[in-house]
């Protein structure tokens, strides 16, 4: 029997090694190669983790639930869903895994996911089961205010954009046309896929962000920054006069500039502000020179203010790489808001917060709390300086002259009974023959200012080429600021 | 009468056969807790099956092979729970049909303990096994009861249930070979002719074992049960080679094993694409390769630890429950789940071979070593095929993979085998009782 014991041995050796051969493959599939199968874009395995695990909600300030996740009968299990629509869309964005994720969704990923390590907190619970790991986002954004900045906007292309001075805090930020978010969250590929396309190929290019991430020229709003930037390096006072004059020459240029409707306007910088007369403007931005491109940086115009809605604001255009030696008449056009400068409603908000809150600049955040699957409170978006674009002193003076404005000035339409409103309107150029976009930034009450405001229409909405920021901006402004007043 | 190795054997069995209950309880458990966080209402229904199902299987072994193996139980239990989990992660259904197989399995495991007292009667009945067979190998083909599923025409219909005949048949051929080279072991391997300088066996004693050997496997082909040829093949090359001890016979089948595969590449229109989608899956990822891809997928998204059970998405590979069932462990269980199943194989592997080692017969040496042959190897061609070591033909994994034929054929196999270790150490208990008394006498 001995030599069949050894034929029995070889074959059992063969076996065995055959099976050996089988660790070493496992090895090599579940260590070496691991990551690269596990990154193949084709292995869907890392999306379905990521999806169907729990995901907290986003709740607006006034409790809305802007976005949630209900059982789904895929393979994902989950389902984002978005109540409110495209009402929110430009803020809360979509969790998409054919397209990506955007606005809050990406921002806050990892709190929503509770990859957090905050919000994954120990707890004995979790030892078996990670399901409630999971925070919910709580924002500023009060879904009421939104849903006022829609109505008022109505068919009209443009943004609103409110905010709390004091904090940065954003209230509203609605920008038309908007999207439903909920046909991109979708687990059908080639439908998102059909969607997405759709979105991108409208012309009126509904998936924009207009408010924060498309800019256009600030026209007369921007005689704000114009005014602190003259006051702040004491190249204008509140005393100082200017010619009355209907055009101005711009300097090492054919071209003249105009005043508004051909008007003759000049007089103290308290008259020229109140019927923004563009000659004054054009005047201090060309006195300014060289002390202007600075003064805009202190406003964050040419930066891109540090919102946390994925992918981010878009920043402003200014004066950088032009120096006021060749570029003289640009600097006329800067100071009334034309030429090169080309800003966000978002940016345009942040100028009217600057003067309502002494000069400084809250960073703007739609982020009010965290909080973990149990409803605890996780953290709190601590309120941080982002700019101090002026003193206290030229605040003050800026409030002023907005006031006047609102109260006997081209912003009239913007007056709310028994509320001090300070103001200022935009009807800025295009170009070509397109109908002006009408402007107008404001904040309220003025006296103890606690919302700051920026409305764009785009080419005049409804009124077209007879729109100015006051005649179609500034009630728009009126309609948001009061419900603000009113309180949730 | 009870022998000492008997307690001990049994001892062993019972201790690590809690284990695998242990195991595969808590593995469910988990699974459950990944659906809802509630335990399912039928859970201490389940168990107590579980415990109840290895009991018997134990009471089985202690009553009719007590000196067995103690550690084969044990391990199928574990194997059986494994696939028991990951099923029943898989669809519910498909857990309910496997438990009742199971409950099948084990009772024919005990059957099969009560009715062969003796395993070296079998070898007499040869020739019944080759026909019993050959019998189960072409039922399928007979129309009516026979169906085609998933392309190969293995399964044969009866009343509500269906089965794949050939996984029995493989063990009843398994019978015929041992038996048949136990018998003619010298005539084979001695030779009687010249040719050349090669001495040749008479072709009288060679042609029966060709002819059943090539009938086998020309209707396992013919079925398109690729998996299953390979396997026969390569057992048989073993068992000839452990009985002749002549590796002329390796050198043979080596050549005959090119000739049918080149054959079979040109003749057969899914061998190229299997052995193209072996080489390089990746260009029809989303076509022929499918399946192998999302099955290397799940492995390295399981990685070293796994996903944990229930947390994965093995429903995602086709076939996840059959021939991929081990995929569906390399994603959830990670590495060390995969290599603990490969190294269960290993000890069953390794226990069989010293079954076969310890009897002393050349049939029973013979027939242990061609059941051992067919579970390691089994598992070698599907493991192997799922991690794309070898080219994939589907076959089930023994004991893990959902099916019923395959689990009540491997539970008879492991019951032959303990059979035989019963015997063997029954034997050696005799021998030393008599070699104690002839001491005795002498002193």
């Amino acid at each position: 029997m001995n030599t069949m014991d050894r034929m029995i041995r070889r074959f059992g050796i063969t076996v065995v090694v055959l099976l050996l051969a089988l660790v070493g493959q496992l090895t090599y599939l579940q260590v070496v190669d691991a990551k690269k199968l596990d990154h193949d874009p084709r292995n869907v395995r890392r999306l379905v983790r990521d999806y169907s695990h729990p995901r907290g909600e986003i709740i607006t300030a006034d409790g809305k639930v802007a976005a949630k996740s209900v059982a789904s009968n895929d393979l994902f299990k989950l389902q984002r869903e978005y109540p409110l629509g495209d009402l929110l869309a430009q803020i809360v964005g979509y969790q998409s895994f054919v397209v990506g994720n955007t606005g809050v969704e990406a921002t806050y990923n990892d709190a929503l996911a509770g990859h957090d390590p905050d919000v994954a907190r120990f707890n004995f619970r979790n030892i078996l089961s990670t399901k409630d790991q999971y925070g919910s986002v709580v924002l500023t954004v009060r879904s009421d205010v939104q849903e006022v900045a829609r109505q008022a906007l109505g068919t009209q292309r443009g943004s609103v954009v409110a905010l709390d001075p004091r904090t940065g805090a954003i209230l509203a930020m609605y920008s038309n046309p908007s999207f439903n978010p909920s046909g991109l969250a979708a687990h059908n590929g080639t439908f998102v896929n059909t969607y997405f396309t759709g979105l991108n190929n409208d012309p009126t290019h509904p998936n924009l962000a207009r408010a924060y991430r498309e800019i256009y020229a600030p026209g007369s709003t921007f005689k704000v920054v114009t005014t602190a930037v003259g006051l702040g390096t004491g190249k204008v006072t509140v005393d100082s006069t200017f010619p009355v004059r209907t055009s101005l020459q711009l300097p090492d240029s054919p071209r003249t500039l105009a005043n508004f409707g051909n008007e003759s306007c000049g007089g103290t910088l308290t008259e020229s502000f109140t019927v923004s007369c563009n000659t004054t403007f054009a005047d201090i931005g060309i006195g300014l020179g060289d002390l202007f491109p600075p003064g805009m940086h202190a406003f964050g115009v040419g930066e891109r203010p540090p919102l946390d809605v994925a992918p981010g604001a878009v920043p402003s255009t200014d004066m950088d790489g032009k120096p006021f030696a060749t570029n003289k008449a640009f600097y006329g056009l800067a100071g009334i808001g034309q030429g090169f400068i080309a800003v966000t409603p978002l940016q345009m908000a942040l100028v009217a917060a600057a003067v309502a809150n002494n000069g400084v600049i809250m960073e703007p955040h739609v982020m009010s709390e965290i909080r973990d699957a149990q409803g605890g409170l996780v953290r709190r978006f601590e309120p941080k300086q982002w700019k101090q674009a002026m003193t206290p002193q030229v605040s003050a003076t800026l409030t002023t002259l907005m006031n006047g404005v609102v109260a006997n000035g081209t912003g009239t339409p913007a007056q709310i009974p028994g509320v001090p409103v300070a103001g200022k309107t935009g009807t800025a150029q295009v170009g070509g023959q397109q109908a002006p976009n009408a402007w107008f930034i404001a904040f309220a009450p003025s006296d103890a200012p606690r919302f700051a405001v920026a409305v764009i229409v785009e080419h005049g909405g409804n009124q077209g080429s007879d729109a100015t920021g006051g005649r179609v901006s500034a009630p728009i402004a009126r309609q948001v600021l009061q419900k603000l007043l009113q309180g949730p | 009468m009870k022998s000492a190795v008997a307690r001990r054997r049994r001892g062993s069995e019972l201790l690590l056969g809690l284990l695998a209950v242990v195991i595969v309880v808590s593995g469910y458990i988990l699974v459950q807790l990944s659906k809802q966080l509630d335990l399912p209402p039928d859970l201490w229904v389940l168990l107590a099956v579980m415990v109840g199902m290895f009991a018997v299987a134990h009471l089985g072994v202690r009553w009719f092979a007590p000196r067995g193996d103690a550690t084969l139980l044990p391990l199928v239990a574990l194997l059986c729970g494994i696939g028991f989990i990951m099923i029943s992660r898989l669809n519910h259904h498909l857990a309910r049909t496997q438990a009742v197989w199971t409950g099948v399995g084990v009772a024919c495991f005990v059957a099969t303990l009560a009715v062969v007292r003796r395993p070296r009667a079998l070898e007499r009945y040869r020739y019944t096994f080759a026909l019993l067979g050959f019998a189960l190998l072409v039922l399928p083909l007979a129309p009516g009861i026979g169906a085609t599923i998933n392309g190969a025409r293995l399964w044969v219909h009866l009343g509500p249930v269906n089965f794949e005949p050939n996984e029995i048949a493989k063990v009843l051929l398994v019978v015929f070979f041992a038996s048949y080279l136990a018998d003619k072991r010298e005539l084979l391997s001695a030779g009687s002719r010249r040719i050349g300088r090669m001495m040749v066996p008479d072709p009288k004693h060679l042609l029966p074992l060709v002819l059943a050997w090539g009938f086998s496997l020309i209707i396992m082909a013919g079925q398109g049960d690729l998996g299953s040829s390979m396997l026969f093949f390569a057992v048989f090359v073993g068992m000839l080679y452990v009985a002749t001890e002549r590796s002329a016979y390796l050198i043979g089948a080596a050549g005959l094993f090119a000739v049918a595969s080149v054959f079979a590449y040109n003749a057969v229109g899914h061998v190229q694409v299997r052995v193209s989608t072996w080489i390089n899956p990746w260009p029809v990822a989303q076509g022929k390769g499918y399946q192998l891809i999302q099955s290397l997928f799940a492995f390295g998204s399981g990685g070293f630890g796994g996903t944990g059970l229930g947390l994965g998405s093995p429903q995602k590979i086709p076939n996840a429950a059959t021939d991929f069932v081990f995929a569906a462990v390399g994603e959830e269980l990670g590495l060390l789940g995969t290599v603990a199943v490969v190294i269960a194989f290993l000890i069953v592997v390794g226990a069989g071979f010293r079954i076969a080692v310890s009897s002393d017969r050349p049939f029973t040496k013979l027939f242990a070593t061609g059941l051992t042959g067919l579970i390691g190897i089994q598992a070698f061609v599907i493991i192997g095929g799922v991690t794309r070591l070898i080219p994939l033909t589907g076959i089930t994994l023994p004991f893990v993979s959902y099916g019923g034929s395959s689990l009540v054929a491997n539970f008879v196999l492991v019951a032959l085998l303990l059979r035989i270790s019963d015997e063997a150490a029954a034997d050696a208990e005799a021998y030393a009782r008599t070699s104690a008394i002839a001491v005795a006498s002498h002193s």
